[in-house]
């Protein structure tokens, strides 16, 4: 199953790639490799962990939350694949926050260094997925037009930048710290510092956007976004301090790993 | 393994996700051209609102559309914030049926004030035969139903997603 696996990102990858001609051929080992795969049933989100839709705390959702209970749906084609993004279409300063929008100097504030890996539930790395991020700049102002917080912009640092995961799973982004900021949730409510990330995994059923903390932030604790997470999931969102990827006199580290949804077969289970 | 928990979108993810279709300086790798060219006659525009739970149109969600047909693997993103009256809008092709089931597409949903995604499925007026035997849309109650097919514009379809409310769109556990 393992291999499986693996030609299906494999193969995928090569039909985007290659001229016409050739993609018949792949298609029809690219299927075979899908109909294969329908054994694999994709886990559902983790309730534990993940939020629920209403968290009135958070007043958005009230207005926006789907009321009426999820249906299940049986897994087919449309979930058990996803995009596939092509590392060819990343520019090469997308994964360096810190110089890809420099227009006169280098962007104010704490340089960082955030890395880690992918995997999914079964511990399997998920290699060649896109990973992008957006964020506040180090005082706590984003460049959306929406936001008006009285805090400088910075014209050297736009906030956004991608990458793909290695074939081992693995990222790296360049950034600045961001700032806290005020929004208008409740009297004197401070989002914590965070970055924004979008991760696709291997198919529409891993999709995931989330937000990733920093150690010992004391917003956290009258965050309405970070508490709508259950107890169990919130360690799961705070990064840790890396001494091990802090590069001397250049910039700290952090690490923050992701777990995706996983599937019901293990790699060597019909091995 | 836990998997790592959701968190919302929130309202400033354009200039990351959706740069140049907010006009902001940074290439885009995803937008609402699934297909090109677009001026191509069997090129269908899909358009609709989202609307909250008092029927306001929502100006900041996100939604992207996913088919798979297994000739055509196709995927889009457009953000409401740009369209005067807060549309998204997708350019793409009808998919096939594959298995039996009816052609649709896949469309996830984030906006602020979601605090996880939301999936739902985009079907097709004009498909009542491959619809009416639907493995998903089967599963739907059959008052729901209307909420997940389309309706017919003259360049395409039109489908509004309702968050809440007597007109809630079905969404799935996928």
């Amino acid at each position: 199953m393992f291999v499986l696996y693996k030609l299906y990102f494999d193969l995928s990858k090569i039909i985007f790639h290659l001229p016409a001609t050739f993609v018949a051929f792949f298609k029809q080992t690219f299927s075979q490799s899908l109909h294969n795969m329908s054994t694999i049933i994709y886990n559902r989100f983790d309730e534990e962990v993940h939020p629920p839709r209403l968290s009135p705390d958070y007043k958005s959702t009230v207005l926006r939350a789907p009321t009426k209970p999820l249906i299940v749906v049986k897994q087919s084609l449309s979930e058990s694949t996803g995009p596939l993004f092509g590392d060819f279409n990343l520019g090469p300063l997308d994964h360096d926050l810190t110089k890809n929008s420099v227009v006169n100097g280098q962007p104010l504030g704490e340089r960082i260094v955030v890395h880690g890996r992918v995997v999914n539930e079964n511990g399997q790395p998920i290699p060649n997925t896109l990973i992008e991020i957006w964020q506040a700049n180090s005082a706590g102002r984003y460049v959306h037009k929406v936001d008006q917080h009285d805090a400088p912009l910075d014209p050297n640092f736009l906030g956004a930048g991608r990458c793909m995961t290695d074939k081992d799973g693995n990222y790296k982004f360049y950034t600045i710290k961001p700032g806290a900021y005020p929004w208008g949730n409740h009297y004197n409510a401070w989002r914590p510092n965070h970055i924004h990330f979008s991760l696709f995994g291997a198919n529409i059923t891993n999709r995931l956007v989330t937000q990733m903390y920093f150690p010992g932030d004391p917003l956290l604790q009258y965050d309405p976004i970070f508490l709508g997470v259950p107890p169990k999931g919130r360690d799961l969102l705070i990064s840790q301090f890396d001494l091990s990827v802090t590069e001397p006199h250049f910039a700290l580290g952090y690490r923050f790993d992701f777990v995706l949804r996983g599937h019901n077969q293990t790699p060597f289970e019909n091995s | 393994m836990k998997q790592t928990p959701s968190q919302t979108v929130g309202p400033y993810f354009a200039y990351g996700l959706s740069p140049e279709q907010y006009l902001y300086d940074f290439k885009q790798l995803v937008g609402n051209q699934l297909v090109n060219p677009i001026d191509e006659p069997n090129v269908i525009t899909i358009t609709g609102k989202v609307f909250d739970g008092e029927g306001v149109v929502i100006p900041d969600a996100m939604i992207e559309v996913w088919q798979n047909d297994g000739q055509q693997q196709l995927f889009g993103r457009f953000g409401t914030g740009t369209d005067p009256q807060n549309r998204f809008v997708f350019h793409t092709k009808k998919p096939a049926s594959v298995n039996g089931q009816a052609p649709h597409l896949s469309i996830i949903v984030f906006m602020r004030g979601q605090l996880i995604h939301s999936y739902t499925r985009l079907y097709f007026p004009d498909e009542a035969e491959l619809n009416a035997t639907d493995e998903v849309l089967n599963v739907v109650p059959e008052e729901r139903r209307s909420t997940l097919i389309a309706q017919k514009t003259p360049s395409g379809y039109e489908f509004d997603i309702w968050m809440q409310g007597e007109k809630e769109t079905v969404f799935f556990d996928i």
